[in-house]
């Protein structure tokens, strides 16, 4: 019965609170819509914390959505043992990578006394919530082997029959419990994600790579020609 | 010809006498908040030093302005797609310790402390902690030369003078230095505006103030970098950048900016400029020597048919024409050559213009006598306390033919000026100076009264902006001071 919850319903609820808090944090604070950089405040550990935990987040982040959207292919690639062998074992050091970001960076809020200031309760949350996720996928990793195999074959159908709502708890309930910890706790990130410093990620500046440099702004004109380059 | 308008900035540095109340008023006005304590929109540095923030001229450091790669023009902090890998951390960002701890001092500690053996003191504070701190740095630490082995000897612009120069520099007898006071440039080619990730940094069109749009800021912080100055500071409260705006709300009203009008000295100038903005990036490109008289040809002659037709054209209406024709700033800059951008080599075109000081050698040491045997009045700019190359460094990118000119016209109007007035100075020599500086006796006397005898009305010759027509009638000054600038109605508290 918790089980259907936890993987039948509270998936939904995490969703909808997801994008309604978006939309209400978007048009009521804008000015919020960012993480608060705290490098001016503390300059030196950051770029021990905040490189590995970046880079190394992105990318795995960046394989599980491959491994939903692209199963065959993953499945293709991990035909030949070697392929496989290279595909865990570069994840794995991502995954080592990032974890040890994260501890710089929640160590780094305890010990300066300047970051220690901007530090909201919401921000101690989500480290331990991402610290919580970091963790169960490692030691998943290491103890049930060749997850990107396994993943297309339970996680990749799950995620799809939520798509197309009609979810198959089944696939989740049949996991061991470090995978289902996994799991919940990322719809309890992906509700966490209006209320929290996370709503950066949906600042990334790529319109930078192709803006004109210069951006000028005529106010006595009306839209169209309101802002040009130089 | 794409004629537009900038009000731009004129400060006379031999006017200048370090008092900062520029940078008090300033302060009071939009920067005592919680974030914003370190920041000095203004602020006024000692030359020779290493200024606010600390080496804030080092762009091997901060890697601020433009640079020439090949035959473009791109942000020194690199390619936008390199730039953009280090959104993460930003390798080139100056902390709070280049600029300094904000504190204040627990003052209430004078009044509740028990009685005791000892006087009670008020110990600093961090306005950043809330905690007791030791107080080691200040935005004007370095004042009048005060620390000179740190900051002084450091100061970059010297790196071209030889030891020996350098040294005579700072013998007690020998020692000069002037005052710089910064603001934003208001740029033609900001680099603020050209390194901001979130495009949120803008210039206004009309009139070139270059402002922060605190709700697409994102908090990327590359402005901080980008801007060769240092004059867009990041608010570590708020997490946005905020920059000197130069006064807009009051400048729209018809005042001149806070620091303008509370200058004691009365070195601040203020007018329309209007140049041609079809060819920033021809001029930008322009090697270093021929900076400063590149910048000079983008600015057009307020006068000429032509340009007065091409104005009208691109919406600047007959009373902003007028407002330009009557700018103090286009004398000095234009018309008469002896205002000059600070560290143009940065490429961003900055449209704040300083009037150079003289630091002429008056009396010297010599068979250990006090020698006042200088016949020739002020001497000549060879014989200047300031070594040319030091000037030429901050003023002319360089070329020492630029500033030299410009001390030599200043040169000649107190020659003049001497030779009518006080007559300790013969008419003859006076014109050969004249002559030489390439100036005559009407614009001898006009560079005079608008340096000496300016009123209120001379100096600050702001545009009608006709704030009457604009929609949105909503600002109201005093409720909204405190928060993230003018126009934003809503206090700067952080979401969840």
């Amino acid at each position: 019965m918790l089980e259907t919850f936890l993987f039948g319903v509270f998936p939904y609820v995490a969703t909808v609170v997801m994008v309604v808090g978006l939309i209400w944090r978007y048009t009521t604070n804008q000015f919020s819509y960012s993480t608060v950089s705290s490098q001016f405040l503390e300059n030196r550990q950051l770029f021990w914390g905040s490189v590995p935990w970046h880079y190394g987040i992105i990318l795995v982040l960046l394989a599980h959505l491959v491994g939903v959207v692209f199963p065959d292919g993953v499945q293709a690639v991990n035909g030949v043992p070697l392929r496989l062998y290279i595909l865990e074992g570069t994840a794995f050091a991502l995954s080592l990578t990032l974890l040890v970001g994260l501890i710089v960076l929640m160590l780094r809020r305890g010990i300066s006394a300047n970051v220690r200031v901007m530090t909201s309760p919401m921000d101690v949350v989500l480290l331990f919530v991402l610290l919580a996720q970091v963790v169960t996928g490692i030691i998943t990793a290491v103890f049930y082997r060749w997850g990107s195999a396994w993943f297309i074959q339970t996680a990749t159908p799950y995620f799809w029959s939520l798509f197309t709502l009609s979810p198959k708890v089944e696939y989740m309930t049949a996991l061991p419990l470090l995978s289902k910890l996994h799991a919940i706790n990322f719809f309890i990130l992906v509700a966490l994600f209006p209320f929290s410093r996370l709503v950066h990620m949906l600042s990334v500046p790529l319109a930078y790579l192709w803006r004109p440099y210069q951006i000028v702004m005529w106010h006595r004109r009306q839209t169209r020609d309101r802002v040009s380059g130089l | 010809m794409d004629v537009r308008a900038q009000l731009s900035m004129v400060f006379h540095l031999d006017k200048c006498i370090g008092c900062h109340t520029c940078s008090l008023a300033c302060k009071n006005v939009w920067t005592s908040r919680e974030g914003a304590e370190y920041m000095w929109w203004n602020n006024v540095e000692t030359k020779p030093g290493t200024g606010y923030p600390t080496l804030w001229e080092d762009q091997t450091k901060y890697r601020g302005g433009w640079e020439m790669k090949g035959k473009s023009l791109r942000p020194r902090m690199g390619r936008r797609t390199g730039m953009l890998t280090n959104l993460f951390f930003n390798p080139f960002l100056p902390s709070m310790d280049d600029y300094y701890e904000p504190w204040t001092y627990q003052y209430g500690h004078l009044f509740t402390a028990p009685q005791a053996d000892d006087q009670p003191t008020a110990r600093a504070i961090s306005k950043v902690t809330g905690k007791f701190m030791d107080v080691e740095a200040g935005p004007n630490w370095d004042d009048d030369m005060s620390g000179s082995s740190v900051y002084a000897r450091n100061d970059i612009n010297l790196s071209e003078l030889t030891d020996a120069e350098r040294e005579a520099l700072f013998r007690l007898e020998q020692m000069m230095f002037f005052y710089i006071p910064r603001i934003c440039n208001h740029c033609l080619n900001p680099g603020c505006v050209g390194v901001c990730p979130s495009g949120a940094i803008y210039k206004r069109a009309e009139d070139g103030i270059v402002l922060v749009s605190q709700e697409k800021c994102r908090g990327w912080r590359f402005c901080v970098s980008g801007c060769p100055y240092k004059k867009t500071y990041y608010n570590w409260q708020t997490g946005k950048s905020e920059k000197c705006i130069l006064c807009y709300p009051r400048v729209e009203t018809g005042q001149a900016p806070a620091c303008f009008h509370t200058c004691v000295g009365r070195i601040r100038y203020m007018g329309v400029l209007l140049y041609d903005a079809e060819r920033i990036e021809e001029v930008a490109k322009t090697p270093d020597a021929g900076l400063v008289e590149a910048q000079r040809s983008l600015i057009l002659d307020p006068n000429d048919a032509k340009v007065i037709a091409a104005a009208r054209k691109n919406g600047i209406g007959d009373d902003w024409i007028a407002s330009a024709q009557k700018s103090p700033t286009y004398k000095f800059v234009k018309q008469w050559g002896i205002a000059l951008p600070l560290h143009i080599e940065f490429r961003t075109l900055p449209m704040l213009f300083y009037v150079p000081p003289l630091l002429p050698m008056l009396a010297s040491t010599q068979n250990g006598s006090y020698d006042l045997g200088n016949s020739d009045f002020f001497g000549n700019v060879e014989k200047f306390r300031v070594p040319m190359k030091y000037m030429a460094r901050l003023f002319s990118a360089g070329n020492e033919e630029i500033i030299k000119n410009a001390l030599k016209k200043l040169l000649a109007v107190r020659a003049h000026k001497q030779a009518q007035s006080v007559g300790n100075l013969s008419v003859e020599k006076a014109s050969a100076s004249l002559a030489e500086a390439g100036c005559n006796a009407d614009e001898a006397e006009a560079i005079f009264r608008l340096t000496a005898l300016p009123r209120f009305e001379d100096r600050f010759v702001l545009p009608p902006y006709h704030r009457e027509e604009v929609i949105g009638l909503d600002i109201e000054p005093i409720k909204q001071m405190g928060q993230v600038g003018l126009g934003f109605n809503q206090p700067p508290r952080r979401g969840p």
